[in-house]
């Protein structure tokens, strides 16, 4: 079953990714051409088997580890915002979205 | 002594100790070389910052409070974040950003001795096996420059190929250490998943990213990998409890009676010739020391490439989502809403291959369509590594070759991607079971020009020191590692 357009552009508004109609197109094709090598998968039994998430739980049991509650990072606000795009007063700047 | 860009990781750490060579000596020459680079494997170097590192070492080296890498050179890959030099992922979305804390990898490098020459170029956030996907275009391969050097850590392996570090840092998320080094003929190995801490790798794929050395031959990756693995519980949530440890203590072992596994899938139709040919050479060499071989079967190997181009995609599609245009990374000059900024933002910043994986990851995770692509592949994923465990009932590690050609044409495969996924199909299957692999070069093709041939070494979890050994035994007994492309090759001028 093969992507439709209106699929791409679905698709690209979950990822949050503006498009241009010659990109979608493109990836269009692309993601179908994918998807024909995907299809072999269906035919795979798998009943009773139990999804690998994670590689770690092969080795060894893997629990949820929590690190101790204790203070280990101070403040570097400044070197942290160093890099971002708009920063007022020590707070990233974004569009207004409560009127 | 050799010169200087000739010598190991083991050479120099040897000659530095005892005063034969000094550290900013060995930082000065090469980062001569790193500035006559003309295959694009550096993205970002900085004199300043390396000499006065090397400056430091000098000192610990003179006050005998030596590391155990104390002033050798070494280059990350730009996946991994550094106070030093800026940190892009190879993507335009992070042009010019600087981390506030240099990743745990980083870190230990610095810690055992290490001076840093700077960052390597790569495919952009790792997703690519050309290096082709870099926003900063693309790392040649020093041993045809017409040629790609590999992916995703392509930079790493063309500049340790053409001796501009004598170490690099790669990260192999489903072949991206191998598959470089292969290309490039230099050595390198991805450890056990949770061996090497995440912490600071900009993320890809976290069940599957894992970080390496990549360097001239088995000792210099045991001595490396030594360095770079061990436990941080604190910051990396998938991080292996178990210590690291002297990977060069059983490089002397014999193999006699050893056990390798030949995988029927590995050697079937699609295999180019010459690089059959270069696997049965290694295999005479290592039935010469003893090692005998068996057959073995991974029958899922051809379902690894559409479970790893499912779950991979996923998971970067999750992780990806962080650049948003507000903390860091490329922010849209015009948009009228917040939606609007994210959407502009990371259509600029991100380019079409991470599109796609975006895109797919993020179709495969949808409602409707997570049980039928993501669920069924994390069952086959489990059906892969069951696999492996069955081999490995019958063998003590598994040989087979790390790409199923040579490195090919630049451009060569960019119009259709598809083709570049399915010559991942060896690499694959031991990412998505987590286990430890290895490239060593054994062999050169014949025509047009020669180009490097790696050989695949998989082993069972938390056997790097094992498969160390049997690569440090073959390399004992061969000469395909001590090849390098030429004095010249990769340098502007042609000087040394």
């Amino acid at each position: 079953m093969a992507l439709q357009p209106e699929d791409i552009r679905r698709i690209a508004h979950l990822a949050r990714l503006e498009l241009k109609e010659a990109e979608g197109s493109r990836m269009l094709a692309q993601i179908n051409s994918f998807f024909e090598i995907v299809e072999q998968i269906s035919a795979v039994d798998t009943k009773d088997i139990v999804p690998l998430a994670h590689p770690a739980e092969l080795l060894r049991e893997v629990q949820l580890r929590l690190r101790e509650d204790k203070v280990s990072e101070f403040d570097e606000r400044a070197a942290h915002q160093q890099s971002a795009p708009a920063v007022e007063n020590g707070l990233f700047l974004v569009p207004r979205v409560v009127e | 002594m050799s010169e200087i860009h000739h010598l190991s990781v083991a050479e120099l750490s040897l000659a530095l100790r005892n005063k034969e060579l000094g550290a900013v000596e060995v930082a000065t020459h090469f980062l001569k070389r790193v500035e006559s680079d003309k295959l694009g494997s550096f993205l970002s170097h900085d004199p300043e910052i390396t000499l006065k590192q090397a400056k430091a070492s000098q000192e610990r080296i003179n006050q005998n409070q030596s590391g155990t890498l104390e002033g050798v050179p070494i280059a990350h890959k730009d996946v991994f974040v550094t106070k030093d030099f800026p940190s892009t992922a190879g993507s335009k979305m992070l042009e010019g950003y600087r981390s506030s804390f240099d990743a745990t990898v980083v870190n230990k490098f610095a810690l055992a001795g290490c001076v840093s020459l700077g960052k390597l170029n790569c495919d952009e956030f790792a997703m690519g096996s050309s290096n082709e996907n870099s926003a900063y275009g693309p790392a040649l391969n020093p041993w045809d420059s017409q040629k790609v050097p590999g992916g995703s850590s392509g930079g790493s392996a063309a500049a340790v190929s053409a001796r501009l570090t004598p170490a690099a840092t790669g990260t192999d998320t489903g072949g991206s250490i191998r598959q470089p080094a292969s290309f490039c003929g230099i050595t390198g190995i991805k450890p056990t998943y949770g061996r090497a801490s995440r912490y600071g790798m900009i993320a890809y794929a976290s069940s599957l990213d894992q970080a390496g050395p990549m360097a001239k031959d088995a000792m210099d990756c045991a001595l490396l990998l030594g360095a770079m693995c061990g436990p941080d519980l604190d910051r990396d949530s998938t991080s292996l409890d178990i210590p690291a440890e002297d990977f060069t203590k059983n490089l002397g072992q014999s193999i006699k009676g050893l056990k390798i596994g030949l995988p029927k899938e590995f050697f079937g139709e699609g295999l180019d010739p010459q690089v059959k040919n270069a696997l049965e050479g290694a295999k005479s060499v290592l039935t010469g020391l003893g090692a005998e071989f068996v057959s073995i079967s991974l029958p899922k190997t051809e379902l690894s490439i559409p479970v790893y181009y499912i779950i991979a995609p996923a998971e970067a599609s999750s992780n990806l989502s962080r650049f948003d245009g507000v903390r860091y990374g490329h922010r849209a000059k015009e948009y009228s809403d917040l939606m609007e900024m994210y959407k502009k933002s990371r259509a600029e910043g991100f380019g079409a291959e991470v599109k796609k994986r975006i895109m797919t990851g993020a179709y495969v995770l949808s409602h409707g369509y997570y049980d039928a692509y993501y669920l069924q592949a994390q069952k086959i994923r489990r059906m892969i590594a069951e696999d492996f465990k069955i081999a490995f009932s019958q063998c003590d590690l598994i040989m087979g070759p790390v790409a199923p050609s040579t490195a090919w044409g630049l451009g060569e495969k960019t119009a259709d991607p598809l083709s570049s996924y399915l010559a991942d199909i060896f690499t694959l299957p031991a990412s998505l079971a987590g286990l430890p692999a290895m490239s060593v070069p054994c062999g050169m093709s014949a025509t047009p020009k020669p180009l490097p041939i790696g050989m695949q070494l998989i082993g069972n979890y938390v056997q790097e020191s094992k498969l160390l050994n049997v690569a440090h035994q073959y390399q004992l007994q061969t000469d395909w590692h001590k090849m390098n492309p030429g004095e010249s090759a990769g340098l502007t001028g042609g000087s040394k």
